[in-house]
Parts: structure tokens; C-alpha cells; sequence
């Protein structure tokens, strides 16, 4: 008796017939967006504004400050830094002391946690998207889902203009999570809410 | 890969009955008494009674309305959409030319990553796999994603019957399943209910609402709603086994699976179960990586009106330590390699279902989604649903139409549906084997445009039709059958006076 795999692979074989159509693809849409960088993250701050999540923009020495204000932004004032967990490969100088690192212990118990710190893999402007990628800095997927508070450092050179350029410089094999603001539904009457399952609070912690 | 598991048939058809249909090359179509791919009635009877409910089409008209200006926003600021149009359109072609290949590449990837391939030829195996994977875990309950290909071959039918529960994840699917409804939109199910109907399915249906001193406070803002769903959910995502999903793309060369969602809901699944299962039609997948650049691009702007939607999650077989430690790809075929066997009609399969057709239809918006009987409504169901099912058992859908075109200019990758609908029209008129009304009509008009005499003598019969209509403009819609059939949805103009023929016979001279 023949397999499935084989009735269904000679049905295509039979559907498609001897002359298979020799297709040449188009690639004419824009590949590069050529923008200076600073004009790119004004466009990745409006854009992650528009979909209602916060940004704080900071130099490269006051990260660790500006997640505290990030945190008292997401959380309200007087949080308690033990409910913060971070990416494993979140920088010392970026996190809250006495923060959680995330050490591998059952994807449930994370839930518990008010807040996550990570950082991410790349950053697109026009999208408004941050990508994580399954890294240290960016930590496994359900650190960045059940706290419901998301703080996500995004550094310069992390900040691309397109998708094109974002895919680019992925591992396609990594478990990649693309974020462009707190989760949200346009379920009833279209109507965008944000805040369903995911993280309800997205901050942004721009260095540059 | 996978064996035949052995066939159950839930609903037998009658005696004699074919399972199911074959078409060119004879190949199978999806089979009947399974799924949800035909209606009960054809489209004109379901759509009548559709457009009497008030409330309904108040729905409709104000959630496409609002969607539609969305879509026109982000599509507008995106100077190459065009190129990415074209770009999309083609990658497809090139998919479905070598389709058999890319599977091939996908089923090698997936499996040197830890994942297990297994094959469908139709419904009941999907369903059949699918439910034997889930007992072998030893649960009795799932989390699903949101899934067209599980919707279309009734797999929460199934596992029910094998006394395994399904929870819808997403909400507008919750709002169905708590309705105990069906699907009325490929985007947002639930598009026909309005945020006080979905108040009143959520007090009824969820159990935080039941029971003596459970607070029903609950307003009809879309975000106190969404917030119940969350607390309805949540622990039921904490403690799945099992999770069920489609895919909105694969990557042949990597392995790669895509899932596009905007609550959360997917992540979950995708994320916290031990076993997840997507199911996906043979149809979904990409040659390369990089060809995601552009539907990514195309179809959150084209479905939800958004510049990027929440959360597109991508996985590759197993991560350890990262999400499920088992991974199951289902690959279906349910009719697909019939509609890839006609030349015109296999441009159906480049649907990424993003559903902006429903949005811009003008059958859709007034008659809904359930009219159309298959869990693919609107234009893009209208051909698909007749190809994978045999247009004889759709025979209604390519005539859902009125060929305006606005699905056409809508579609992210350029899919020629009116053509499509015109080719099926034509296809459904040379299955008939008794000659139709209408077909004598034609054939009879046909015989009088051939020969001048007659066709004069056809002209003066027909302003005899001018006593039927005693001086108003057009013939009264009751006329007797076989004319009803056609009086019915259309105005017949009353008959001139005088024909164009007539006048200028008058006018010039000459014989008349």
C-alpha cells in the first residue's frame, strides 16, 4: 500500500505535469533603507509609540537607570526588584539589584514575575518591531511572555530601517519571537485593545 | 512519516454515495462527511435570510468600514507595495511549480531538527494523526491557536469524539466556540457579533461569571472583554500538555515554521506546552528564508491594518530548553493537489489569508461569512471552497459575485479572483448533463442573433413583455419559473417602444 507521503507527493507530480514553469521573482522592492541612523530611530520611537507601548531614551551610561525608570513606569513606583527577571546574558550594569535571573527552572513558574528584562537581537523602524531570538541577551521565549510587564533594551546599532534588513541579520533556525508593542486584539468590531496574553506593558529602553 | 491510520467515518454518507469527488487528472477532492468545507444550503437561500438580520449586517458594515480604512492607511505609506505585490505573486507561482521539491527540502529540515513529519491525504487522516498523537501523550485536553486548516477539517469535532477537549486560544475563536457558533470571517471569526452580544456569550459561557457571589460586572468595552478572556485562559495555558496550531508560512530550505498573531494567545501555545502539533496545509510554504522579507511586509498590513502585528513567533524543529521538546508537523493535502491540477483555478493556493478580500467585498459585507457555508467565505472562499471540494458540491459559490474586482486590486499577492470565479462558472455550466433552463435560453438566443429575420421577429415578441409591466419601468420580479430564477435578484427592464434597430431604420431609411 502506498504511503501518504508518496499518494500525496505523486498527486503533485500529476497536478503539475511535465512543463513546470520556469519563475523568475522580482526583487525590486526596497532592500536598504538608506536613512541616517538617527532619523531611523525617530521613526522607531513614533512607530512603538503608535502601537501605545513607552520609550525612554538614555546614553550608553545610564542604562541601568533608565531601567529603573522604566520599571517605575511599567510597574509603578516602589517595585520590588526581586520580581524582575532578566535574560541570563542581560549586561551586570544594566540590571536592578536584587533582580531574578532567569536560570532554566520550569517555564510556568515565570509567571509569578511582574517584570522581564532583556535585551534584543534587532530592532525595525518601520515595523516598530523588536526581534528576540532565544540568545542570553534576548532569553528564552517564555521569560519575555508570562511577566506582564516587558522592558526591552534596544542599543544603536541594533536598529534597522526594514524587514529586509532585520531577516538579514538573523539565525533563521533561532526560536524567534518578532514584538512590535504589548499584546493586543482587534477581535471585537476591529477594534485595536492592547493587552490580551501576553506582556500588557511594553517599555523601551533606547541607548543612543 | 507516518502509516495510514486506520479511517473512521463520523457521519456516513448514504449507500452508494461517493466519498468524495475527483477532478482533473482525477485526483481527489476533499472528502464529504467531514470538515466543514460545504454548507447546508446553497449561497442565495443562506444569504437571504442573512440579509434580513439587521443587526448583523450593522456588525459587518461598521467592522469592515473600519478595517478597510486601516488597510488603505498602511498600504498607502508603503512606496513599493506594489513591487512587493509582484514580488509575493511570483514567489508563489515559483512555490507551487516545484511544490513536491520545497516538501521534500521542508519534511528533510524539520526532522534533522528534532521535529517528526507526517502526511495527510485528506481530513480524517489529519484528524485521525493529530488525535492519535494527543493520546499518546496521555492528556485528555488542548490549547489551540487559531488554524484555518484545523477549522476546515473539523479536527475539534474529532478529538471531541475521542474524548479529547480543545480550548480555543485566540478570542474571537473563543467567542465562537463559547457561542457554540461557527466562524464567520478567516481573520476574526466573530466579526458578526457585537461587543454586547460577546458580553452576553462570556456571562452565559465562563465559569468565573457562574455561581453564587461571582461578580458579573462586566461592561461591553472591548477591553474589559479582552481582559475576561485573559483571566479565562490563563491557567489553562499554565497547564496544557498539549498545544494545537497552524502555520501561516514554512521555509523549505530551513525548516523554519512562522505563526502571525496579535494576542499572545500563540506564544503560548508555541511556547509553554510540552507537544505542540501544527497542522498545515501543503500549500503554506516558502522556498527561502529571505522570502519572508516580503510577506511579512504584506500581510499584516493587508489583515489587520497594522504596520506589524504583535507577535510573529518563527521555530525550527526543537530548541532545547526553549518551548516544546516534541514538534509534530501535519502536512495535509484535503483537495489541495486537485486545485493545483487546474491551470487557472491554482492560483487559489497562493492565498496567505489575510482576508483583506472579505473586508473590500460587497457580497461579503452585507451577506457575512456564513452564507457561504465553508470555513473560507468571502472572495477568496468563494474559490476555493468549489476546488476543493469539486465545484458540484460548492456549485452556488463562483456566482457569490457580483465580478466588481475590488478583491482583485485588494489582494496582497495579486490573485486574479474574478477570473477564477468566471472559469468556475464556466466549469459548473459544462458539468451539467441535463440542459438547464438557462443553458436552453442561451442556446435558443444564440439560434435568433444568427439569423437577422428571426432575431427581428425575437425583438417585436419580446415588446410584448411591455403589457406585463403596465407602464412601469421594469417587469414585476414574480414572474413564473423558470423566469423567477432570474427576476428574482435582478430588475428585467420593461421592453422599449422601439428597438435601436427600429429607430434608425426610421430614421435612415431602409428596410426594417
Amino acid at each position: 500500500m502506498t504511503s501518504a507521503r508518496e499518494e500525496v507527493l505523486g498527486r503533485i507530480r500529476t497536478a503539475l505535469g511535465e512543463h513546470r514553469p520556469e519563475v523568475v521573482v522580482p526583487r525590486d522592492y526596497r532592500a536598504a533603507d538608506e536613512r541616517p541612523a538617527e532619523q531611523l530611530r525617530e521613526v522607531l520611537v513614533d512607530r512603538l509609540e503608535d502601537y501605545k507601548a513607552s520609550v525612554l531614551r538614555c546614553g550608553p551610561d545610564e542604562v541601568g537607570a533608565t531601567v529603573a525608570a522604566a520599571l517605575d513606569a511599567g510597574l509603578g513606583p516602589g517595585w520590588d526588584a526581586g520580581s524582575v527577571v532578566v535574560a541570563p546574558g542581560v549586561p551586570a550594569e544594566w540590571r536592578p539589584d536584587g533582580a531574578t535571573e532567569d536560570d532554566g527552572r520550569p517555564a510556568v513558574e515565570l509567571a509569578a514575575f511582574a517584570a522581564t528584562l532583556t535585551g534584543v537581537a534587532v530592532a525595525i523602524a518601520e515595523t516598530g518591531t523588536l526581534v528576540l531570538d532565544g540568545g542570553p541577551v534576548s532569553g528564552r521565549r517564555a521569560v519575555s511572555l508570562l511577566p506582564d510587564c516587558l522592558v526591552c533594551v534596544v542599543e544603536a546599532g541594533q536598529v534597522v530601517g526594514g524587514v529586509p534588513e532585520a531577516l538579514r541579520r538573523l539565525d533563521p533556525t533561532a526560536p524567534l519571537t518578532m514584538v512590535s508593542g504589548p499584546s493586543a486584539t482587534s477581535d471585537i468590531e476591529l477594534e485595536r485593545v492592547e493587552g490580551v496574553h501576553g506582556p500588557r506593558t511594553l517599555v523601551v529602553v533606547l541607548v543612543a | 512519516m507516518t502509516t495510514a491510520p486506520e479511517r473512521t467515518d463520523p457521519t456516513p454518507l448514504a449507500p452508494g454515495a461517493p466519498r468524495s469527488g475527483t477532478t482533473f487528472l482525477g485526483l481527489p477532492t476533499a472528502p464529504r462527511g467531514v470538515g466543514h468545507l460545504r454548507g447546508d444550503r446553497p449561497f442565495p437561500d443562506a444569504a437571504r435570510d442573512a440579509l434580513r438580520d439587521g443587526q448583523l449586517r450593522a456588525n459587518l458594515g461598521h467592522a469592515t468600514s473600519t478595517i478597510r480604512a486601516k488597510r488603505a492607511r498602511v498600504v498607502g505609506e508603503v512606496p513599493d507595495w506594489e513591487q512587493l505585490r509582484q514580488a509575493g505573486k511570483a514567489l508563489k507561482t515559483a512555490t507551487m511549480a516545484r511544490l513536491d521539491e520545497h516538501l521534500v527540502e521542508l519534511e528533510r529540515q524539520v526532522t534533522a531538527r528534532g521535529g517528526t513529519v507526517h502526511w495527510a491525504r485528506d481530513a480524517e487522516e489529519a484528524n485521525a494523526i493529530v488525535t492519535r498523537l494527543v493520546q499518546a501523550t496521555g492528556t485528555d485536553e488542548v490549547v489551540k491557536v487559531k488554524s484555518m486548516a484545523t477549522q476546515e477539517i473539523g479536527l475539534n469535532e474529532a478529538l471531541e469524539a475521542a474524548g479529547i477537549t480543545a480550548h480555543e486560544t485566540d478570542l474571537a475563536e473563543l467567542i465562537v466556540q463559547l457561542g457554540d457558533d461557527a466562524p464567520s470571517h478567516i481573520l476574526v471569526p466573530a466579526i458578526h457579533k457585537n461587543r454586547a452580544e460577546i458580553r452576553e456569550i462570556f456571562l452565559r459561557t465562563m465559569p468565573q461569571f457562574q455561581g453564587e457571589g461571582a461578580d458579573r460586572d462586566l461592561p461591553d468595552e472591548p477591553r474589559r472583554l479582552a481582559m475576561a478572556a485573559r483571566t479565562h485562559l490563563r491557567e489553562r495555558f499554565l497547564r496544557a500538555k498539549v498545544a494545537i496550531s497552524g502555520a501561516n508560512f514554512a521555509v523549505a530550505e530551513t525548516g523554519t515554521l512562522a505563526v502571525v498573531e496579535s494576542e499572545g494567545n500563540g506564544r503560548m501555545c508555541l511556547t509553554l506546552p510540552q507537544t505542540l502539533i501544527t497542522v498545515m496545509g501543503i500549500e503554506k510554504l516558502v522556498p527561502t528564508w529571505r522570502d519572508l522579507e516580503v510577506f511579512l511586509q504584506l500581510l499584516p498590513r493587508s489583515s489587520t491594518g497594522e504596520r506589524m502585528n504583535p507577535y510573529t513567533s518563527t521555530w525550527t524543529g526543537v530548541t532545547p530548553g526553549d518551548g516544546p521538546q516534541e514538534f509534530h508537523l501535519v502536512l495535509l493535502d484535503n483537495g489541495r493537489t486537485a486545485v493545483l491540477a487546474d491551470e487557472v483555478g491554482r492560483e487559489a493556493l497562493h492565498c496567505i489569508r489575510c482576508s483583506a478580500c472579505l473586508n473590500v467585498c460587497p457580497v461579503y459585507e452585507r451577506t457575512g461569512g456564513h452564507s457561504y457555508g465553508s470555513v473560507y467565505p468571502g472572495p477568496i472562499g468563494a474559490v476555493l471552497s468549489p476546488q476543493l471540494t469539486g465545484v458540484e458540491d460548492n456549485a452556488s459559490l463562483p456566482y457569490a459575485s457580483s465580478l466588481c474586482g475590488a478583491c482583485y486590486d485588494a489582494c496582497p499577492v495579486a490573485i486574479d479572483i474574478p477570473s477564477i470565479l468566471v472559469h468556475l462558472r464556466a466549469e459548473h455550466v459544462e458539468a451539467q448533463e441535463k440542459t438547464t433552463p438557462e443553458a436552453a435560453a442561451f442556446k435558443a438566443l444564440s439560434t435568433a442573433m444568427s439569423h437577422p429575420r428571426l432575431w427581428r421577429l425575437t425583438q417585436r415578441a419580446a415588446g410584448l413583455g411591455r403589457l406585463l409591466a403596465r407602464g412601469r419601468p421594469t417587469l414585476p420580479p414574480v414572474l413564473p419559473p423558470p423566469a423567477s430564477g432570474w427576476t428574482r435578484s435582478r430588475d428585467l427592464p420593461t421592453p422599449p417602444r422601439e428597438t435601436f434597430t427600429q429607430a434608425w431604420a426610421r430614421e435612415h431609411g431602409g428596410r426594417s
